[in-house]
């Protein structure tokens, strides 16, 4: 067991998804592991990356999925990472204290100095968030850019992670979640936004904000059902604009 | 240690704020077609990170998928690492290292003689090239005719259908007002186009409120977020878009004032049925346009500023013919019950209510949510207006329109629409980008005719251009083509791309005539980018059995990788990547404009190459100048920019003062647009982060094709050749003309056998068929159609090489409608066989809900040769991966004379891939590998081989822990 940080910390860094305008695109998730395999816990190793079956360690994957049947369902693009639980289970059954959440801003780590690459936590994570790196023999996972968001180095509006940074959608917001008056928790309240699987108890820091319904329904942008024929349905119909004074 | 401690976390150190990189180089992206710009972070001389550049027009700061797998583009173990010459028979992919200089020494040799003997016998075609300013004078300085490039089978009726009717177009030439539409209609968009734009724009307009409606078969991507999906059937859009209409004219929700001012609505056309001037427009001894012009009551000037046109009403001119104003045979034509929303709903598969409801819907936000911008502006006319006005309806179409076809004429159906609601380039609507709106269409004819091909001389003119009438067709007296791929033929008359796709089938026959040299590059045409897979490679394979020569004779292949293409090429001349070399994109080309701002660009080599690769454009400036091209040397031969590319960018001129860039022109740089060249530009855009862009004025940056102030900067920059309105064609008199010529009138008329044919589709007005090989076969024994989408992670077969685009989309399965496949005893994975009337292949099944029942698809592309690309020849590409093409044809079937046109829209060429019809069955026992299987293709000499675990960015680690 790991003990988690104490007392619990004010700040909630984490991640607000917006399923309402992800397409999918996966930029995100590559534009993460183009950051991440040169950063902090560099390498996302490649497994046989130009043969029969390459695999990789990803932080962000993109799963897609419909919901409902034909014309009336719809498709879904949900870009899963790590959701930087306030209780995360992975943390608790880390035997060595590798996997650790951060007192000052919320963020789940893997130190790989202390790793002994067992997956307890990653059979833990009910999210599939965990990415065990078998060359390295270490467990990996989305580090929230923790070497993005407070570098000095980089220009302050860089300074969120990678996936928010390239979304070109704007469906990813980066924030305090902790904080009531945040930009983030704002969208959350506005929006709706939600827990995955909020039953097991985990609390996820990172919230999604559902798909807003279709509008197919007669009314829906304040037109009516259909336009009310004013021409006449017969040859030479088009005499209805004879009188028409126009000007150029 | 108490045991305890051990479950203690342990204080990590971290760097949190690590160096990322010690150099940062600003370029632009060419991981699709997109060209954003890009920040690249080098590392100890390494790529270590590409972000989207927050300064570009294009991207501001945002990168894809494919833009950020940059890095894996560049240290690819399928780039080519040298020349090399064919030494095995074709195909076999058996190569021999040679030098550059020989490697030149050969492509002068071959292409020397050509130029000395007939020009034509070279066919230059390249594939989804960036230079095409360069590459489009190169053939005209070499003096062949036989140049395109890809947009043959991309998006030429996007292209020609909005240049002839709107004077600019979807995608490149234009943009939704993503700022200020209220409503957003999208037809056949595939996710890769245009990539960052569009999800910018998306994202905005979803924020907003916007209604986004997407018209497609297939709910994936962009129409997976739509707030409507109208999943319709393929190629059946038109009929939608013309049924929309009906509907706008019944009410008479159409915008009559905005038609009179900026289109041909009231122009008279003449009506005299069986002469030479039925259906042009009336004009006056000088030329002019007339309308009927109530002030007068009588014939006037259609583009005087002060008329007041009649748009209905039938009209006696001074000879005494009889003319009505164009606005009428629309409504006439389309107020008929045939285009009722009950007479096309089964057809399309958009139920009655669903059309009449977004007619409304369209109605709705177009006249009563009309958007105002308080900017005062000046018209053509010298008129101030206050304020702007805008119908905020915006559509975008993309190639589910263009690779039908029909899809010339559907795509002037959606540009009829933006007409009659009045949102061309009004606020809320339809945007150009600069260069456009230029005249419909520009003025510009393709040079190229019979006879005016000499040997050793260049041609006079651009080998691609508009035609305005029979007599610009490139055809011999007797209706020969003169081009080899029979573009601007009686076959395909305004084909303003070229036909790629049917220069090996021609050559190959010898159709018009044999060739000697195919000269491509960057066009996989051995694979992914032909119809008719099997059938193309036994092309180029085919040998004359008298002379065992093959019968085409020589092909100069430039890539950066090893494509399938290579091993069907005899002269491999090895490019480098996008990361390694200079280019531009010019104004002259696919500009990167947006609707506020006139913007281009370059590369810069960011790396250096670690292998024997040249730019392709570099070596076609030198190649250029050994082959003495006049543009290229110097009157006394010496070479005209022996810095290559890089010194023809600064310092080429097209016209006077009109160079490759428009940024920082003048002998220091001092002018834009037009200047003297100024041999610092490059570096110039090297300081200013790789691009330059001209913001609009308030003023200007609506109602462009009408706007003074607009017009007349556009004439300063060499956008238009004056500045004066352009006129919008709602009726196409161009068309007109061929019909006419269809129809027996004029000196260039069709032979018999095209007559027809010409005459049914050059139809002034737009026009809905069936697509033709809907038409062609069985419905019964085809009953589906299948199309090909791009996924927003895959660009073509540009990722195929790619090891993390590779892991997004590394094999593709056939998608089918769940309850059409679960009637045809089919679930997910089993193997299926998909039957065309040209061909068959076995593949695996995927169920979905999101897809119109009689449709089915796969991702374009996936699908690998075994043994290309250095991937394993197990790879999941080969073993798992198609392509449809192999069920595609190129060409249509047999005609009961046994003639076989192009597979291609009749008007302008374009590849009619989306066309395919098929039956799809479950196969008899499952297989292990897709079918048909090709033989493995060994690597190419020189190729690095791909190592069996990837730790990049492991020594960015390390050397940064090191310090």
């Amino acid at each position: 067991m790991t003990s988690l940080p104490q007392p619990a910390m004010g700040k909630k860094l984490g991640l607000v998804i917006d399923l309402d305008i992800c397409v999918g695109c996966h930029a995100c998730a590559v534009n993460c592991k183009e950051w991440n395999t040169g950063g902090h816990a560099a390498p996302l190793t490649d497994r046989d990356p130009y043969g029969s079956d390459p695999a990789g360690v990803w932080f962000n994957r993109i799963h897609s999925f419909e919901a409902g049947d034909g014309a009336a369902g719809r498709t879904v693009h949900f870009p899963k990472s790590c959701l930087h639980c306030e209780q995360p289970a992975c943390v608790e059954v880390c035997p060595t204290g590798a996997s650790y959440k951060r007192s000052e801003d919320g963020i789940v780590l893997v130190n790989e100095d202390l790793c002994i690459g067992c997956k307890l936590c990653s059979w833990a994570c009910p999210y599939g968030a965990r990415e065990y790196d078998w060359d390295q023999g270490v467990m990996k996972k989305c580090t929230l850019c923790i070497d993005r968001i407070y570098n000095e180095r980089l220009e302050v509006e860089e300074r969120v992670p990678a996936c928010v940074s390239t979304c070109p959608a704007s469906a990813r917001h980066f924030g305090d979640l902790g904080d009531p008056d945040s930009k983030v928790s704002a969208i959350v309240r506005e929006r709706g936004g939600y827990d995955l699987l909020p039953e097991l108890g985990y609390k996820p820091v990172n919230k999604y904000l559902p798909p807003r319904s279709p509008r197919t329904a007669v009314g829906s942008t304040g037109a009516a059902a259909s336009l009310a024929p004013v021409v006449k349905a017969e040859p030479g119909g088009f005499l209805h604009w004879i009188d028409r004074i126009l000007s150029r | 240690m108490p045991i305890q401690d051990m479950f203690r976390t342990v204080k990590e150190e971290i760097d949190l704020s690590p160096t990322v990189s010690d150099e940062v180089k600003f370029t632009t992206c060419y991981m699709c077609a997109c060209r954003c710009g890009i920040k690249v972070h080098l590392k100890d001389g390494t790529v270590r990170y590409i972000e989207g550049n927050k300064n570009h027009p294009v991207n501001r700061g945002v990168l894809c998928a494919k833009g950020s797998a940059g890095i894996m583009t560049q240290y690819a173990p399928a780039r080519l690492t040298q020349p090399m010459l064919r030494v095995g028979e074709r195909g076999r992919g058996e190569f021999k290292a040679i030098s550059w200089d020989e490697a030149m020494a050969i492509a002068e040799g071959w292409l020397g003689n050509i130029r000395r003997t007939d020009p034509r016998k070279l066919a230059f075609f390249t594939g989804r090239d960036q230079s095409q300013a360069l590459t489009g004078w190169w053939a005209s300085q070499f003096g062949t005719p036989n140049y395109a490039a890809h947009g043959g089978f991309c998006s030429v009726n996007m292209a020609a259908a909005g240049l002839y009717t709107i004077g600019g177009s979807f995608w490149e030439f234009g943009e939704p007002d993503w700022h200020h539409t209220r409503y957003f209609l999208m037809f056949g968009v595939a996710e890769d186009h245009d990539s960052n734009p569009i999800k910018i724009g998306l994202g905005h307009i979803k924020g907003r409120g916007a209604k986004f409606v997407s018209v497609n078969p297939v709910r994936t991507g962009y129409s997976a977020i739509a707030d409507e999906w109208v999943g319709i059937r393929p190629g059946t859009d038109g009929l939608f878009v013309l049924a929309l209409i009906h509907e706008l004219l019944r009410a008479d929700k159409v915008d009559l004032e905005y038609l009179a001012r900026y289109t041909n609505a009231h122009w008279l056309v003449i009506q005299a049925p069986g002469t030479a001037g039925d259906g042009l427009f009336a004009r006056d001894s000088e030329g002019r346009p007339l309308c009927w012009d109530r002030n007068r009551e009588g014939p006037g000037d259609a583009m005087a500023a002060d008329a007041s046109p009649a748009m209905v009403g039938n009209y006696k001119l001074a000879d005494g013919r009889d003319a009505v104003p164009a606005f009428q045979l629309l409504a006439q034509r389309y107020l008929d019950d045939a285009y009722a929303p009950d007479a096309v709903a089964e057809r399309t598969g958009v139920p009655a209510d669903t059309i009449r409801r977004i007619a409304a819907e369209l109605a709705h936000a177009a006249f009563a949510e009309e958007v105002v911008i308080e900017q005062p502006w000046t018209d053509w006319a010298g008129r101030r207006h206050e304020r702007m006005v805008g119908r905020p309806v915006a559509m975008l179409a993309m190639r589910g329109i263009s690779a039908h076809s029909n899809g010339f004429h559907t795509c002037r159906a959606i540009h009829l629409l933006q007409m009659l609601l009045g949102s061309i380039d009004t606020p809320g609507g339809f945007r150009y980008k600069p260069p456009f709106p230029r005249p419909c269409p520009p003025p510009i004819k393709p040079a190229g005719k019979p006879g005016t091909i000499e040997p050793g001389k260049p041609m006079a003119g651009p080998p691609l251009g508009f035609v305005t009438g029979p007599e610009d067709l490139l055809v011999e007296a007797d209706g020969t083509p003169g081009r080899i791929d029979k573009a601007y033929s009686w076959e395909a008359p305004v084909a303003a791309h070229g036909m790629m796709h049917m220069v090996i089938t021609n050559a190959w026959k010898g159709d018009p005539y044999p060739i000697d040299t195919l000269f491509m590059f960057m066009a996989n045409m051995s694979w992914n980018s032909a119809m008719n897979v099997p059938g193309t490679i036994a092309m180029l394979t085919d040998k004359d059995e008298a002379t065992g020569e093959y019968k085409i004779p020589h092909i100069i292949y430039s890539d950066a990788f090893a494509s399938e293409m290579v091993a069907y090429a005899d002269l491999i001349l090895p490019d480098t990547t996008y990361l390694e070399r200079h280019d531009c994109i010019s104004l002259l080309d696919r500009p990167i404009c947006d609707a506020d701002g006139a913007a281009d660009a370059i590369r810069q080599p960011i790396v250096e190459p670690d292998r024997d690769v040249r730019p392709f454009q570099d070596v076609l400036i030198e190649l250029g100048a050994r082959l003495g091209l006049p543009g290229l040397v110097h009157p006394d031969g010496r070479p005209r920019y022996p810095g290559l590319y890089r010194d023809y960018i600064a310092n080429h001129e097209r016209a006077p003062g009109i160079g490759m860039l428009a940024g920082w022109r003048g002998e220091n740089g001092e002018t834009e647009g037009r200047g003297a060249p100024n041999p610092k530009q490059v570096e110039a855009y090297i300081a200013n982060e790789c691009f330059w862009r001209h913001k609009f004025e308030p003023e200007e940056r609506y109602y462009k094709h009408a706007n003074k102030a607009y017009l007349e900067k556009a004439a300063r920059f060499g956008f238009i050749g004056a500045a004066q309105p352009i006129i919008l064609q709602l009726y196409s008199e161009v068309l007109q003309r061929f019909r006419l010529a269809a129809e027996g009138h004029g000196t260039v008329q069709p032979p018999e056998r095209h007559r027809e044919r010409v005459r049914k589709h050059f139809d002034p007005l737009p026009i809905w068929y069936a697509p033709f090989e809907h038409a062609a076969v069985d419905p019964a024994e085809f009953p589906l159609h299948a199309v090909t989408q791009r996924p927003a992670a895959m660009y073509h077969s540009w990722g195929s090489m790619n090891a993390w685009l590779r892991q997004i989309h590394g094999r593709n399965r056939l998608h089918m409608n769940r309850v059409t496949a679960e009637g045809l005893g089919i679930a997910d994975d089993d193997w299926v066989t998909v039957t065309s009337h040209h061909g068959q292949i076995t593949v695996q099944a995927k169920l979905m809900e999101g897809v119109e029942p009689g449709t089915v698809w796969t991702w374009n592309a996936i699908g690998k040769r075994s043994g290309t690309w250095n991937l394993a020849e197990d790879a999941g590409e080969s073993r798992k991966g198609f392509l449809l093409n192999h069920v595609i044809s190129e060409l249509l079937p047999p005609e009961g004379d046994g003639l076989r046109y192009a597979n291609a829209d009749p008007v302008t060429g374009q590849a009619a891939w989306y066309d395919l019809r098929v039956r799809v069955e479950k196969a008899a026992v499952p297989l292990a590998a897709t079918e048909p299987a090709f033989a493995p293709i060994p690597d190419p000499p020189g190729m690095t081989a791909p190592p069996a675990i990837s730790r990049f960015g492991e020594l960015f680690r390390r050397r940064r822990a090191g310090r």
